[in-house]
């Protein structure tokens, strides 16, 4: 296949990811800002903004942080040019780019999520309208993995658009967890507090999890369990385990297609190396904020080996 | 369901004939009609938009900023003709396109036609369609325009007449295709009534027509790939469908490059050579070392490798002095050059303004003619006698004296009408029909039917999709 073409597929399957966890992002955040007083909530805000890295250019346009304010800037901001309108733009103009290397049946999907959505997001997002918007985007993400899932040749395309599915919610998830870091380290003063609960389920909630984390843990809740849960357990979806679980073996079928492995499986073994394997309190013993980071950078490096390696650009 | 007539116009109505009884081609559709529920019609128009817009068959329009992608209108009504009328209107193209290749090998060639005093030189000596690059050089296969557009009008029962040759990259197949599957999903029981010919299998018939007119040494996969101007481009949805149905590449200019005296492009695993270039990209832009030296679109060195024989390109560079307007009313006797046939199909009786007694006889009938540039498409451009003020009949008849040779003008014709679907009701529009026709070394394949565009204002002869026209399929029947 094309270079340009796998690079236009790689972004299209990483945008529509990130545009699913900004969705899921912002509902967590709005039912904090609805179950909290003002400043909870500003306060919330802020580190959802901090998350997407929107906070500096969120500050440029804004000075407060009311969840009109904030939702209507990180969905549809003119001025925003990573909203999700923006990324959701950026996956179908990556899937017309790349219209005959993906099914009708995906390309439906993009092409309709895009329509409703553009519709949606065409007037100042109403909060009453909220979860409305939210779910629409969430639903469009889905559909379409669940398309590719089922319409798709598992060949060369298959596993680009895997990598980027996998590439960017491995970086989302350790971005959510980064940003509230503070929050799960065990040796918090105030362990235990009404508070702490409340924005731990936060946690769960931005990555889809509370109902899994309930399930395995029976009622339980505890910054160390959660934390194993988002990093460590290979069952859950959105784990970096598990993300890059599913980066190993698209990698590995990348290898069998060409009959070769490059630098990018040398840096994902590497990186794979620093994850799999380790307890959650060597990781907590060596610093979350630290670890999170070191993951951040190197799965970064990961995203730019695979496009070199496969000719992304001339 | 009422019919409204259009005003004065003695008109051939495709289905009602010039008497309002319903021809031939009509009886089973009209008699289907007749049994349908109005409402639900009305439903079915609309539904029909959706189809649309969900499979993505847009267009871009060019100069409309804001509008990025519009959809054509999709009328659905069906256009209707006999198989006695299409077996006599294909062995007319097919003659035709023979005639256009062995002209264009004539004309890079040996120029017999005009040693023999039929076509006067200077036509294509100081025409830009004509590329001095190609002389002596023969295509692989021998074959120069692979795929034709022949644009036909309909004046009467019997009478098509060629409006337009399409020789360098007719566009419109998509529509042809899609219409065909948006009219089996709507009106299935219609099929079943009915025995209209398949064209599903064009993108097969076309990714095998340009294999075989492969180059000598290439494998026995020739590896096909579409050049497409980019996502931009107003047929870019035409270029991705064709590829995505040819299960063959789709290339833009910044994937290819020239490595080691092949055409390649940049694939996950390197570089890869391409065989035979689809090109839907215009000759000057092919090759900034050759042509136009800011083109982005095109692959530098592309012509050498083609001139060595490494790649076929198609259609070939410099077809385009074929389907130019002025070279288009000397056809008649081209096609009897080379064919030695009297031509089964009829030119529109054409003027060329660079001669004076013509330039005379246009400026005498401003306002009962058609005026066109030479070198124009898409409808730009161009003067409807009838149509126009006053102003822009003064505006046309200064142009044409100025520079009398870069216009033709043409009659306006009664041109054949066939129902639109409206609010209101069927009622008659004016429409034109391009055939698509594929040439290789093993002969020449007219699809049955083609793209049928509708001029969707009431009156209106212009049909192009770029100033409001619309589409209708097009079926000719297995009868």
């Amino acid at each position: 296949m094309l270079g340009r073409v796998a690079n236009g597929i790689f972004w299209m399957y990483r945008y529509l990811e990130r545009a699913e966890n900004t969705a899921r992002l912002l509902a967590a955040g709005h039912r904090m800002a609805m179950t909290r007083g003002a400043d909870a909530a500003s306060e919330e805000w802020r580190s959802v903004l901090t998350t997407l890295g929107l906070l500096q250019s969120y500050e440029a346009h804004y000075n407060d942080f009311s969840s009109a304010h904030v939702c209507d800037f990180v969905l549809r901001g003119k001025d925003n040019p990573e909203s999700v309108l923006a990324m959701i733009e950026g996956a179908r103009l990556n899937a017309r780019m790349c219209r005959s290397a993906i099914t009708l049946e995906v390309w439906e999907a993009v092409n309709e999520g895009w329509m409703s959505q553009r519709e949606l997001l065409q007037r100042p997002v109403r909060i009453t309208g909220l979860w409305q918007v939210l779910s629409s985007i969430r639903r469009e993400s889905t559909l379409v993995r669940g398309a590719t899932h089922d319409s798709m040749l598992r060949n060369e395309i298959y596993c680009f658009a895997r990598a980027g599915t996998f590439i960017e919610r491995a970086d989302n998830t350790a971005r959510i967890l980064d940003v509230k870091y503070y929050l799960l380290l065990p040796s918090l003063a105030y362990v235990g507090s009404a508070l702490d609960t409340g924005q731990w389920e936060n946690i769960l909630r931005s990555l889809s999890g509370e109902r899994a984390y309930r399930w395995l843990n029976a009622g339980r809740m505890d910054s160390r369990s959660i934390a194993e849960l988002v990093i460590l357990d290979e069952r859950f979806p959105r784990s970096l385990v598990f993300s890059y679980a599913a980066l190993r073996e698209t990698l590995a079928a990348l290898a069998r297609l060409h009959g070769t492995e490059g630098p990018a499986h040398e840096l994902m073994r590497l990186a794979d190396q620093q994850l799999t394997g380790r307890s959650i309190d060597a990781i907590f013993d060596s610093g979350l904020h630290e670890f999170l980071l070191a993951f951040i950078s190197r799965n970064r490096d990961v995203a730019s080996s695979i496009a070199e390696q496969y000719r992304f650009t001339a | 369901m009422g019919i409204m007539s259009a005003q004065g116009l003695v008109q051939f109505d495709e289905m009602h004939g010039r008497d309002s009884s319903v021809t031939p081609a009509y009886q089973e559709y009209e008699k289907w009609l007749s049994e349908q529920d109005d409402r639900w019609l009305q439903r079915k128009a609309q539904e029909a938009e959706g189809f649309f817009r969900r499979t993505g068959i847009t267009f871009n329009v060019y100069g409309e900023g804001d509008a990025e992608e519009r959809l054509i209108p999709f009328d659905m009504v069906p256009r209707i003709i006999t198989g006695g009328e299409w077996r006599r209107l294909s062995r007319g193209i097919e003659q035709r396109v023979r005639a256009l290749n062995a002209f264009l090998h004539d004309l890079y060639h040996r120029q017999e036609i005009i040693r023999s005093g039929r076509l006067p030189e200077r036509l294509f000596r100081h025409n830009p369609a004509w590329l001095p690059e190609m002389v002596g050089f023969t295509p692989p296969g021998g074959v120069y325009t692979h795929i034709v557009g022949i644009d036909l009008v309909r004046t009467g029962p019997d009478e098509f007449l060629v409006l337009e040759d399409n020789a360098r990259t007719p566009s419109g197949v998509s529509y042809m295709l899609e219409n065909r599957e948006t009219m089996m999903a709507m009106f299935p029981e219609l099929f079943a009534r009915l025995n209209v010919r398949p064209i599903s299998d064009y993108p097969r018939r076309l990714a095998k027509s340009l294999a075989s007119c492969a180059p000598a040494n290439s494998s026995e996969m020739p590896v096909v790939a579409v050049l497409t101007p980019g996502i931009y481009n107003s047929a870019y949805f035409e270029h991705a469908f064709l590829a995505d149905q040819m299960g063959a590449e789709l290339v833009e200019g910044s994937d290819l490059r020239v490595v080691n005296g092949k055409v390649q492009m940049r694939t996950t695993r390197g570089y890869r050579p391409i065989d035979v270039l689809y090109r839907r990209v215009d000759d000057e832009f092919l090759d900034p070392l050759t042509f136009n030296p800011d083109s982005l679109l095109g692959v530098p060195g592309i012509m050498d490798v083609y001139r060595a024989g490494g790649i076929t390109i198609a259609n070939a560079p410099g077809t385009g002095i074929a389907d130019d307007k002025a070279i288009y009313s000397f056809m008649p006797e081209i096609v009897e050059f080379y064919t030695g046939e009297k031509p089964l199909l009829q030119n529109v009786k054409t003027w060329r303004c660079a001669d004076p007694d013509s330039l005379k006889y246009v400026l005498e009938n401003l306002s009962d003619l058609v005026v066109k540039e030479v070198h124009g498409s898409g409808g730009y451009g161009m003067l409807i006698g009838p149509a126009a003020s006053k102003r822009e009949l003064e505006k046309f008849r200064e142009k044409l004296l100025s520079g009398p040779d870069n216009y033709i003008a043409q009659p306006t014709l009664a041109l054949s009408t066939v129902p639109v679907f409206t609010k209101a009701g069927l009622a008659p529009r004016h429409v034109d029909l391009r055939p698509f026709v594929l040439a290789s070394p093993n002969g020449i394949e007219v699809t049955p039917g083609g793209l049928t565009r509708v001029a969707l204002k009431k009156g209106s002869l212009v049909v192009n999709s770029s100033q409001g026209g619309g589409t209708k399929d097009s079926w000719v029947l297995d009868d």
